[in-house]
Parts: structure tokens; sequence; C-alpha cells
């Protein structure tokens, strides 16, 4: 069933960021990154976005807002334990990983590829 | 006595020996080849990289090649050549001024973005008409991976297309503009250069609204300064208005009480026929140019036309006026060209 739920809350995900990407003619893709990543950031505030990645797994995981949530997930963790320089140590606890394997399969991607029309 | 220059009513010059266009060279890039204007494209290079490491690197070399084989074509070489104007859609007019910097030419850069052929051609012949120059050479370029970069995002990252976006057009095409006694080209007769007209479109995605107003503000002021109407050309040539910016440009004239008739043709709306990809259409410095000296300049010779009216449009922002919310300011200016 979660496979199913998956594919409905990614979707949905999607669906409704393309609306806005396709009516606002000023906002660009950078705006809607960073506004889809706040958005799970400050909903799991809340702790709303985690109770959602457990409803839909990879549906709510692999849009950026998943990113988002695991932004505050790791500071709320870190701030558990050490009060507020939590704050800036929990940042990229979970995070970390994503960023650091974008950039390493980014740079491996731009050795063997071109860009073309 | 020979016939000298003059104004006609509050914008337009009329040419008194109109000058030619006694060389002509399109050279474009497979895709521009494939489109229903392919068959008029003098000479289509297989890679659009053509061998370079760098989209800007392509694109000189479109450039610097059509203004080579334009001079080739007219029979000319350098020394015989006065002046060299060239503008195309990079910072500080790059493209040109390396081209120029081979060539070894006097040098204007001109600048008026996808306008920049009817610019260039115009002040040929005012220089040549003027005997202040005894053949100049005309040249732009635009290449689809050096604009994107330019004015939206380098394609590396693979951002979304719209519908109402236009494909940057890859190619150079270069003329040589000479009094009208060497050469039997098209003479340019007329030229209207246009006001910056900019009725607030911020959507850098849909230029041809943008520059909608411009053409129609240009095609009204040249009908009422040359006293002339559609009925008097055989084709009324925009571009790059677009699919989305020809519909505009169309309700606009029309508003104003001038019938087209079937005599408008959009060059950025015609370069790709109705290709998926192209989203509204074609775009590109070399758009138009190359519309005029492919196209144009062929079926004038074939007889097809006899009189051609062109438009070519510009957007003149740039991407960081854009970015801080400012709109994309249009400018067109009109050329006519005459056979025989």
């Amino acid at each position: 069933m979660i496979y199913f739920w998956a594919f409905v809350v990614g979707g949905l995900i999607c669906a409704v960021m393309q609306l806005i990407h396709l009516h606002t003619p000023r906002l660009t893709p950078g705006h809607l990154l960073v506004g889809l990543t706040v958005a799970g950031a400050v909903l799991n505030g809340f702790g709303w976005y985690d109770a959602l990645i457990k409803f839909a797994g990879a549906g709510a995981l692999v849009p950026v807002s998943g990113f988002g949530a695991a932004i505050t997930r790791g500071v709320l963790q870190e701030t558990q334990k050490l009060g507020w320089e939590g704050l800036f140590t929990g940042t990229l606890e979970f995070v970390g990983l994503g960023i650091a394997a974008g950039v390493l399969f980014a740079t491996l991607a731009a050795l063997v590829a071109v860009p073309r029309a | 006595m020979a016939a000298i220059a003059q104004r006609l009513g509050q914008y337009t010059v009329q040419l008194g020996q109109p000058p030619r266009i006694v060389g002509a060279l399109t050279l474009m890039a497979p895709r521009e080849a494939a489109g229903p204007m392919g068959q008029y494209f003098d000479a289509v290079v297989d890679d659009d990289m053509w061998g370079e490491v760098s989209a800007e690197r392509a694109e000189r070399k479109f450039l610097e090649q059509a203004a080579r084989r334009a001079m080739d074509q007219a029979g000319l070489l350098e020394p015989d050549v006065d002046v060299f104007l060239a503008g195309d859609l990079l910072n500080q007019i790059v493209s040109s001024t390396f081209t120029a910097r081979s060539l070894g030419l006097p040098y204007l850069g001109i600048f008026a973005a996808c306008a920049t052929s009817s610019l260039g051609l115009g002040l040929a012949a005012i220089l040549v008409d003027g005997g202040y120059a005894r053949r100049v050479l005309v040249a732009t370029a635009s290449h689809y991976q050096s604009v994107e970069r330019q004015y939206r995002y380098p394609i590396e990252l693979n951002i979304q297309r719209k519908q109402t976006n236009q494909w940057t057009a890859t190619g150079g095409a270069a003329a040589v503009v000479a009094p009208p006694d060497q050469g039997s080209g098209p003479r340019i007769t007329h030229i209207t250069f246009g006001r910056v007209v900019d009725w607030g479109v911020t959507d850098a995605n849909d230029m041809g609204s943008a520059m909608a107003p411009a053409a129609c503000d240009t095609l009204l002021r040249h009908f009422q300064d040359t006293n002339t109407t559609p009925g008097d050309y055989d084709l009324i040539l925009t571009g790059d208005l677009a699919s989305v910016g020809s519909k505009l440009f169309r309700t606009l004239v029309e508003r104003a009480g001038v019938t087209l008739g079937g005599k408008h043709m959009d060059g950025g709306a015609s370069m790709y026929g109705q290709a998926p990809w192209a989203g509204a259409g074609a775009s590109g410095s070399v758009c138009s140019m190359a519309m005029l000296l492919g196209y144009v300049h062929k079926e004038m010779a074939q007889g097809r036309y006899r009189r051609v009216l062109a438009l070519p449009t510009g957007c003149l922002h740039s991407p960081t006026t854009w970015q801080q919310g400012d709109s994309c300011p249009g400018i067109s200016h009109a050329i006519v060209l005459e056979a025989g």
C-alpha cells in the first residue's frame, strides 16, 4: 500500500509545483526549489512532514521538501543534545550525505558527459 | 543629377541611390537546416558546436565564417571592404568583436538584440548611399547554447522550457552592401528606425509579446511616413515574434485599422515549422538575418517577391534588469527591400 501512497503523494507535490511553475512568470526555478525546501523544513517544525514520510515513503522523501524536512529534523535532534548550538551543528546532520553525494556525482558526470542542445 | 537621400515623414529615410546586397551568405546548424527554411540556406554545418570547446567559440566561428564567405561570394577581399558592422547577443557583443579582430577591418559594433539584422543593413545602406563607405560587410550570429547561458540558464542546468519560450537559432549570416551598380541583389530603398516600445511585459519566457508592440509601432509609422499600405508590399516579414508574439502583433495592427491580408509572415514562427521542442518558435539575432538573406533574398531572385517590408524585432533587456523586476523594452527597425 505504501507504494500506492508514495506514487500519489509524490505525484501531487510535483503536480502542485508544476502548476506554480506554469502560472508564475516571475518565479525562477531557483525560487521554486528554495520554496519547496523551506516548505518541507517549516512543516517538519510541527513534525508533520515526518508523519507524511511515514505514510508515503519515497513519495515524500524524494521531492526536495524531504530535504528541507531533514534539515529541521537534524536541528531538532541536535538542540535536544546541545541546546541552541544544535541550530548550527544539526543543519547538515542528515543532509550532508545528500550534498556530498551530489557534488561528487555531479563532478564525475561532468568528467564524462558533454551537454547538448 | 544623381538622386539624393531624403527624409519622409517623421522617421523614415528614403535612400537616393538604393544600395544593393551584393553578397549574402547564411551558414546554419542542423536544426535550422532541417526546418522548412532549410532549403534557403547556403551552407549547413553538421555539428552545432563546430568542433569547438565552448558554445561561445562556436558562435564566433559561425559569425566569422559567414562574414568571410559573404565576402568570397561577392568576390571581395578584406581591402575591398571599408567597414565591418556586426552585432550579436552576448555580453559586450564579443562574437562580433573577435571576428573583427580576425578580419582586421574598421569595426562598428552594434546592438539591437534580435533586430541586429535590419539595424546593420540599414546603417550599411546609409553609409554606402552617403558615400562614406564603398562596401560594408554586415554580419551577425547566435547560438542556442551561448544565448541560453547569457539570458537564462546554462543548458547543463536542464531547466524546463515553457510553451511561450522561443528557441534561439544557431548560425551565422552576413551580407555585403554596395552601390547599386556593383551587383544585382535586392536594393535597400527605405529605412524606418524604431523607437523603444515597452508595454511592461516582465515575463522573460515570453519575448514575442514584449516585442510585438514595437513591431506594430514601427509598421504604422512606416506606413504613415511613406504613405503606403500592406497592398504596396509582397511580403511583410516580422521577426522573431514567433507564434505568441505574431498573434498579438496581428491583433494590434488590426485594431489600428490596418488589414495585413495574407501578407504577414514571421521569421520566428517559420524557422522550425511547428516543431514541439521549439516552443513558440525561433529567435536569436541570426534568425531574422537568415530569413532576409536566405528566404527573402532567394525568393526575390526567383521573382516571387518584388518588394518586401522587413521588421526584425529585438528585446533590449539584460538578465540583470529582468532579475531586478524591470520589463523588456522592445524595438523594431524596418527596412524595405526591392528586387531588380
